[in-house]
């Protein structure tokens, strides 16, 4: 059944959030910490249970991946909805400090990736 | 046509879903027929929906975007963080979890140093701009790092409205870039496996602008570079109005 996926979508989507929060918390301070990561695990961790009644038939995984299929148009309408004028408006210090940051983030990914590549490759030797 | 609008109006998220297929439709048309496909259909979508955003905008006044015009309203629920959230989670069915767990490390350290990185260059360019006290420099370098830490941080150190406002500002320019600056630079940057995607949504950490950002450069990108930015404005949050603060306010 479809709503079977859609199901074990939402539980992970909300138990994800909950346990988010709660780290929050924990830490004290007002903000979800990880909650969808922590919903993505989740979700990994139920579908990739091949065998016993756990496992998703075809139709269900279907209401997962009709979701997945809807994030570039929830993307779309997204971006549709961002406060492009306040940003466009907000003053040369906040165009200057946005700019930059994002330049000096781009300018260190194929550094990082590196990094994050040998690592894997270590790992993978072991 | 009063009524037409009204019909709009009362299922704006059928509306939404109806623009957004519009939307699309025209942008792919676009993609093939200028850039014969070289630029990625979904990324001239997401252009042209930041585009619509900024005349919706200029029109109502409002700061939804295209959201705050009635007949559109629906786009507000279609593109909130609900469904946002919702969909990205789904993205994960079927993401290759060996290079997650291999690049696990690598993501966390990266989220901390995005963090770090991006407030550094806020709060050099607030004291460059001027600003030379410790709450108004931490609030504007959050605000570098997302537009939710600006703000949570500004508010918990006491700093002026000009001041948080700003913040918002440089974070909602961080975010708008990042969607539309990605799939330009993702080539140049090696954005094509899922051990760069990681440390892409570690570094970025704005959580639109990475989802729309990956969005637009390749779809099976998504769930790695989500899962490091789903943690970046959480540690953001954690770190800016406490070590970071105190390290600004021992130097000024």
């Amino acid at each position: 059944m479809v709503i079977y996926g859609v199901s074990l979508l939402a539980f992970c989507l909300l138990a994800g959030s909950f346990v988010g929060d709660l780290i929050g918390q924990l830490l004290g301070i007002e903000a979800n910490v990880g909650g969808v990561g922590i919903a993505m695990l989740l979700l990994l961790y139920f579908t990739s249970q091949t065998s016993g009644r756990w496992q998703l038939s075809a139709t269900s995984q279907s209401g997962i991946q009709f979701w997945s299929a809807m994030y570039i148009p929830i993307v779309v309408a997204m971006a549709a909805k961002q406060n492009v004028v306040g940003a466009i408006e907000s003053g040369w210090l906040a165009l200057v400090a946005g700019v930059l940051a994002v330049a000096v983030s781009f300018a260190l990914i194929p550094l990082f990736s590196r990094v994050a590549r040998r690592g894997a490759q270590l790992e993978g030797e072991q | 046509m009063e009524m037409l609008s009204a019909v709009l109006v009362k299922k704006g998220l059928i509306t939404s879903f109806l623009l957004v297929g519009v939307i699309t439709a025209f942008s792919y048309w676009l993609s093939n027929k200028l850039s014969r496909g070289v630029i990625h259909g979904s990324a001239v979508a997401i252009a042209l929906g930041l585009l619509l955003a900024y005349f919706g905008g200029v029109y109502s006044g409002g700061n939804k975007g295209l959201a705050d015009i009635s007949i559109f309203s629906g786009v507000a629920f279609m593109g909130g963080a609900m469904l946002r959230d919702f969909a990205i989670v789904a993205t994960a069915f079927g993401a290759d979890t060996r290079a997650l767990k291999q690049a696990g490390w690598a993501g966390a350290l990266s989220v901390v140093i995005g963090v770090v990185l991006s407030f550094v260059v806020g709060a050099l360019v607030a004291v460059a701009f001027g600003y030379s006290d410790a709450v108004s420099i931490t609030t504007i370098g959050a605000g570098a790092a997302t537009y939710i830490v600006g703000p949570v941080t500004g508010t918990a150190l006491g700093a002026s409205s000009e001041v948080i406002a700003l913040s918002v500002g440089a974070g909602l320019v961080k975010s708008v870039l990042v969607m539309i600056g990605t799939p330009l630079v993702a080539k140049a940057i090696g954005l094509n496996n899922p051990y760069s995607a990681m440390v892409y949504g570690g570094l970025m950490g704005t959580t639109s602008g990475v989802a729309g950002g990956l969005a637009a450069t390749d779809p099976k990108l998504v769930p790695y570079g989500a899962m490091t930015a789903t943690f970046y404005t959480g540690i953001g949050c954690l770190l800016a109005p406490s070590i970071l603060f105190f390290i600004v306010r021992s130097i000024v």
